[in-house]
């Protein structure tokens, strides 16, 4: 029974071009203090912020490239665009969508107006009505969700206060670069015990630039306030730009409870660094699903400083990566407070000599007593030519601290395969249903909607019936 | 017409090792056959290869169903041909639940699809019509509906693996079901209870073909047929007396017969 698989789709035929005419202002490839400076007038922009992209400029260019997790040295930060104007970015038909992704969407059953926004078809969305009636409800509640640039506008105020407090754009070579360049990206604030009951979703935005190239979302969750943030989709993103950095950062205040799930799946060409964090004050939850499928190289770690007594940060990490691809991925947890407790799950499945890593930090700080801390990694490899690694740090500074971490690599056997085919399922629905069930904890997490896209969408990576 | 399996002259191996040297059989749906015999013998083999385990290579003869040879056929198209194969050890599979399994098993076997009615005898099923039947296979083989929400065989006790796997006979409805030791693991309550179900599924509808060390699960599967395999052959075929009297005297006068006759 064969078990190498050929799962591809072949991004490179989707490669997308929009024509250099449709641009406002045509942006020089590479980056400059001009770039940067044109960035910010062009968005009207208060001088702090203008300021605030200079400074995270400077420091992108002084600070080297990580040493460590994926191979960075084959991007050309010099020919890249830094900026295109998100009205243009609605030009392309949906005509000029290549058949192969019309019918890509329609074997993972996308409705008809997130089709059009992830073939990078700006229309106008059906469902606006309904978008623009979930608005007015939040309002009532005093939720602020926009986009970010608009947040910055409207809400000078509560943004300034938070927008880069807790990651600085000197944390990282990359989020400097997306402080000096960002554009787009959520912006949400829920008053003091509020309760969001429905999931905010991303495209309901899909009117404004949503998945930028650098975008930039900023959530705050003020006092015993609750709210389910999920953003992206398990379609592919097409997308000519070749690297993608965004920062999240997520404020949760005294007995806020935020869930943030993100599922992506980047065409294979790009390189995905991105950079979460999350504040939780006392007795706050936080929670990461995040799902990483696609892209060359996704080098991601949602990370929880628990800041408070009693504070809770949950991880939930998927990776697939395919032919070519490596998924750097893991999570952070830094303990900084007494009676703290962490969970870290991560799932990843590699085949066709895609890869793997996890990579992780437990910290507990002097002083955070009675920690309690549970990391478990799992890896499926579905050949011999994929290859996973495990790198966990733990840097435990309080004797009481109850921690335990448990990692295990699994490939699918023979006689798994042949128990499922005895039962009338073809290798492929059979190699599909065990990797289903590897993934399954991460699953359940998920909105079912999301769910059955994400198990469709295995499926078809099983069968290598797309492209 | 009743589907036949027949077995010719097989010769199988496994990583160069012979093990089944010439095996003659015919089951007919509604038959019953039993293969007893010592450990080593060949009968896990001979259900393996049936079922087309890949580690088994058949090196000559053939396998038939209704007169067409499975040798080359992948495990699914085999089930689909009516074979279904009662693992001695069942496998678990983690996140998938049994229900859930059991519907694309179903779908797979009986001919449904998402989309269309596949060929002759396709079954449409509704979710909710199938949650009906396997409530109703659930409780005659005497397990909790929950199970029904658990994953596939994991944390199962073996008894409780043992019933599942007929509990997927009786989903599945085979034409022909090989059952490789289903008796071996389980106290004699279990294996009444199991027995019992196997036996009232047995009938026109459904051929048994029984592999067991043991004579204690034919009183309540009544086979017409018993074969006794030693050393990769069918030495010795009977009806149930020949049971009887290998249960008495054991294995060993028929495996030194079998020496003497080589």
């Amino acid at each position: 029974m064969a078990t190498k698989q050929t799962l591809d789709i072949d991004y490179t035929k989707y490669n997308f071009r929009d024509s250099d005419e449709s641009y406002e202002y045509k942006f020089p490839q590479g980056l400059s203090r001009e770039i940067v400076e044109k960035i910010s007038q062009i968005k009207k922009e208060p001088d702090w912020m203008r300021q605030f992209r200079l400074r995270s400029y400077d420091h992108f260019m002084k600070r080297p490239l990580p040493a460590w997790g994926g191979d960075l040295t084959t991007l050309k930060f010099d020919e890249m665009l830094y900026y295109a104007s998100p009205t243009e970015k609605k030009s392309r038909s949906w005509e000029e969508v290549p058949a192969y992704i019309k019918d890509t969407f329609d074997k993972l059953g996308i409705p008809e107006a997130e089709r059009k926004f992830l073939g990078g078809v700006g229309a106008q969305y059906e469902s606006e009505v309904v978008y623009h009636s979930l608005r007015d409800d939040l309002a009532k509640k005093g939720i602020i969700f926009k986009d970010t640039d608009t947040a910055l506008r409207e809400n000078p105020d509560i943004f300034k206060k938070y927008f880069a407090t807790v990651v600085p754009p000197e944390d990282n070579k990359f989020a400097a670069l997306n402080s000096a360049v960002w554009s787009g990206g959520s912006f949400i604030y829920v008053p003091p015990g509020v309760n969001v009951e429905v999931p905010l979703q991303a495209y309901f935005r899909i009117n404004t630039q949503n998945m930028g190239q650098f975008e930039r979302t900023l959530i705050i969750a003020d006092e015993n306030s609750r709210l389910h943030y999920i953003e992206g989709c398990t379609a592919p993103i097409y997308s000519t730009d070749s690297l993608h950095s965004a920062v999240v950062e997520i404020i949760a205040r005294p007995g806020a409870h935020v869930r943030y799930t993100t599922i992506q799946n980047w065409s294979n060409d790009v390189y995905n660094l991105v950079t979460k964090r999350a504040y939780a004050h006392s007795n706050a939850i936080v929670e990461w699903v995040d799902g990483n499928l696609g892209s060359k190289l996704t080098m991601k770690y949602p990370s929880i400083y628990l800041l408070g007594p009693g504070a809770r940060g949950e991880i939930l990490s998927v990776a697939f990566a395919g032919k070519g691809q490596h998924q750097d991925a893991g999570g952070k947890v830094v303990h900084l407070a007494p009676r703290t407790t962490s969970r870290i799950t991560s799932k990843s499945v590699s085949k066709d000599g895609g890869r793997t890593t996890y990579r992780g930090l437990l910290h507990v700080a002097k002083g955070a007593t009675e920690v309690k801390s549970t990391v478990r990694c799992d890896a499926l490899l579905l050949d011999e030519y994929s290859r996973t690694d495990t790198y966990p740090y733990n840097e435990i500074n309080e004797d009481d601290a109850t921690t335990t971490h448990e990692a295990t690599v699994g490939k699918i056997g023979e006689d798994q395969l042949f128990y499922l085919m005895s039962r009338g399922l073809s290798e492929q629905e059979a190699l599909s249903m065990i990797v289903m069930g590897f993934m399954e904890p991460f699953t359940k997490e998920l909105p079912m909607e999301y769910a059955i896209e994400l198990n469709r969408l295995i499926q078809l990576e099983m069968a290598g019936s797309v492209g | 017409m009743p589907t036949t399996l027949e077995i010719k002259d097989l010769h199988v191996s496994i990583e160069g090792k012979q093990i089944l040297k010439g095996v003659n059989l015919k089951v007919v749906q509604g038959e019953i056959h039993a293969i007893m015999g010592p450990n080593g013998s060949g009968k896990s083999t001979l259900a393996n290869t049936l079922m087309g385990h890949p580690k088994y290579k058949v090196d000559s003869g053939d396998i038939l169903v209704n007169g067409e040879s499975i040798v080359g056929m992948t495990p699914d198209q085999r089930a689909k041909r009516g074979l279904f194969l009662a693992f001695q050890y069942p496998l678990e599979i983690s996140g998938v639940p049994l229900a859930q399994f059991l519907r694309s098993a179903y779908r797979s076997v009986r001919g449904e699809t998402k989309t269309e009615t596949k060929g002759v005898g396709g079954e449409m099923i509704s979710a909710l019509a199938f949650k009906k039947k396997l409530e109703e296979k659930l409780k005659e083989v005497d397990m909790d509906p929950a199970f029904s929400k658990r994953y596939l065989n994991e944390g199962f006790s073996g008894g409780e693996k043992k019933r599942a796997e007929v509990l997927q006979m009786a989903i599945l409805q085979p034409a022909i079901a090989i059952m490789d030791e289903t008796d071996s693991g389980l106290d004699i309550d279990a294996v009444r209870k199991v027995a019992e179900v196997v036996a009232h599924m047995a009938g026109p509808e459904m051929g048994v073909l029984l592999i067991t060390h043991y004579q204690r699960i034919l009183e309540y599967i009544r086979p017409q047929f018993v074969h006794v395999m030693v050393n990769g052959r069918i030495f010795r075929s009977g009806g149930p007396d020949l049971a009887k009297l290998l249960e008495e005297k054991g294995y060993s006068w028929i495996e030194q017969e079998a020496a003497a006759a080589v």
